[in-house]
């Protein structure tokens, strides 16, 4: 059984005052079920900051509605979710041990001192967390995001401090925690090639709406890499096309079969294919059905 | 740590192009070959796959799931995945003293000392290797992956 994590619709949200405001997230729907683990990737300031904060339950959408493990209030849940902001907010003027313990007695009922413990690894208990660095802080704000055996987690840019040894360890685990425990997991990056392997699922954001939302194969294998005489791509769905002489280049969402006798067809990488979107902003958005929010058939209906 | 362990453990390239479900349904296969995995062995759970090489859980089951259908492993809920067969015509002639392993070793013995590089041999085996059985229909599993794109292209 699969339910949802997190669904979205036309989720909006603008920082500063009216007029000269920012808008973080603009009509964004979405949806992502359990259990997957998914890459939340877009250039910076895409707005996957402003996400991971609404659906932690630490700011209010301006618009549109939010719902997250199934209630409508993501504070409310706040028990069942693990967030780890970028900046990995910890109290520096405790030790590693206080923080462990903190991390105890604000989670009754659900810490797993064990599994802390165990990612705490080698931290120094008796060090103080301002003594720590960033590498080690994200260590121990990951040991507490894993103790609360979360139903949710939420990593805003997790790898970015860590050394490729504790990365790939770091990973591992979370790896393994979702293999044991079902737990779904949203991990921002704005580098791929670090969540690739890792995410089944792709919430590619930009412009402050999902682009790109699904099963990453299936994402992948949607788009096609034509390379052939210059001629007509119809009628297949243009993302980015470059001519060079009487040689065309285009990748394309196929609408249909592809012409395999006209075109040298090969399958794109799940980068490529993230940087031909980013290099043409008015390609078509996609979302697999599972990603599709309940009811969003709402291209003609907005207009 | 489990208490009885996996008897292969998978190495994952993520710069070789090949799919990472491929490349363990292709090791898999490879340690049968080569008998390092025999019948009524244990694969590694997901779990401890996953912990080791940082992959998406979803990868292995997919390429467990794969090797099953071919036949090579069963499921058996609760117990874990379980090699029940070998791979290759004769398992026997693999072996380190089989007489095709010892006479290919004797070839490449001499194709290093005629001053052949290591790609040189590589790319000398491939080329007889793919003549050879292209003549008599082989069965091609290790395409599989590929075949269901080829099929929607068409």
């Amino acid at each position: 059984m699969t339910g949802v994590a997190i669904e979205a619709h036309g989720l909006g949200k603008t920082y500063g005052r009216r007029g000269g405001g920012h808008r973080a997230l603009h009509d964004c729907s979405f949806r992502l079920p359990t259990g997957r683990v998914c890459a939340l990737v877009g250039p910076n300031g895409a707005g996957k900051s402003t996400l991971l904060n609404l659906a932690a339950g630490l700011d209010r959408p301006g618009a549109g509605s939010l719902a997250v493990l199934g209630s409508t209030d993501p504070a409310a849940v706040r028990d069942r979710i693990a967030y780890v902001a970028q900046d990995k907010p910890l109290y520096p003027q405790l030790t590693v041990a206080d923080t462990l313990w903190a991390g105890a007695e604000l989670n009754p009922g659900r810490w797993d001192r064990a599994t802390a413990d165990r990612i705490a690894g080698t931290l120094p208990r008796t060090a103080r967390v301002r003594a720590l660095s960033g590498g080690q802080r994200t260590r121990l704000a990951l040991a507490l995001a894993l103790g609360k055996r979360p139903e949710l987690m939420l990593l805003d840019e997790p790898m970015a401090d860590l050394d490729p040894l504790a990365r790939h360890e770091l990973m591992g685990v979370l790896m393994a925690e979702t293999a044991e425990h079902g737990t779904t997991i949203v991990m921002s990056s704005h580098i791929l090639t670090e969540l690739e392997g890792a995410c089944d699922y792709l919430l590619f954001v930009d412009g402050g709406r999902v682009r790109l939302g699904g099963e990453a194969e299936d994402i992948v294998s949607a788009h096609v890499l034509l390379t052939g005489q210059a001629r007509d791509l119809a009628p297949h769905t243009v993302v980015e096309s470059r001519t060079t002489g009487r040689q065309l280049t285009a990748l394309v969402r196929k609408e249909g079969p592809v012409d395999t006798a006209t075109w040298a067809v090969t399958q794109p990488t799940l980068e490529e294919l993230l940087l031909a979107h980013l290099r043409s902003p008015e390609a078509p958005p996609l979302l697999t059905p599972s990603a599709a929010a309940a009811g969003t058939r709402a291209e003609a209906v907005s207009a | 740590m489990a208490a009885e362990s996996a008897a292969i453990e998978f190495r994952i390239d993520r710069r070789s192009g090949v799919a990472t479900y491929l490349q363990i349904v292709q090791q898999t296969k490879q340690a049968l070959r080569l008998g390092v995995l025999e019948p009524g062995d244990r694969l590694p759970a997901a779990r401890e796959v996953v912990e080791a090489t940082a992959i998406n859980p979803n990868t292995v089951l997919k390429a467990y799931r794969e090797l099953e259908r071919e036949g090579l492993v069963e499921a058996r809920r609760g117990l874990g995945t379980f090699v029940r067969r070998t791979l290759g015509g004769a398992p026997d002639a693999t072996a380190a003293d089989a007489p095709l392993r010892t006479e290919l070793a004797d070839w490449a013995r001499r194709a290093r000392a005629a001053g052949l590089e290591k790609d040189d041999v590589g790319a000398l085996f491939t080329a007889v290797l793919d003549s050879t059985y292209s003549t008599n229909g082989t069965n091609g599993t290790d395409s599989v992956g590929r075949s269901h794109e080829g099929d929607q292209e068409r």
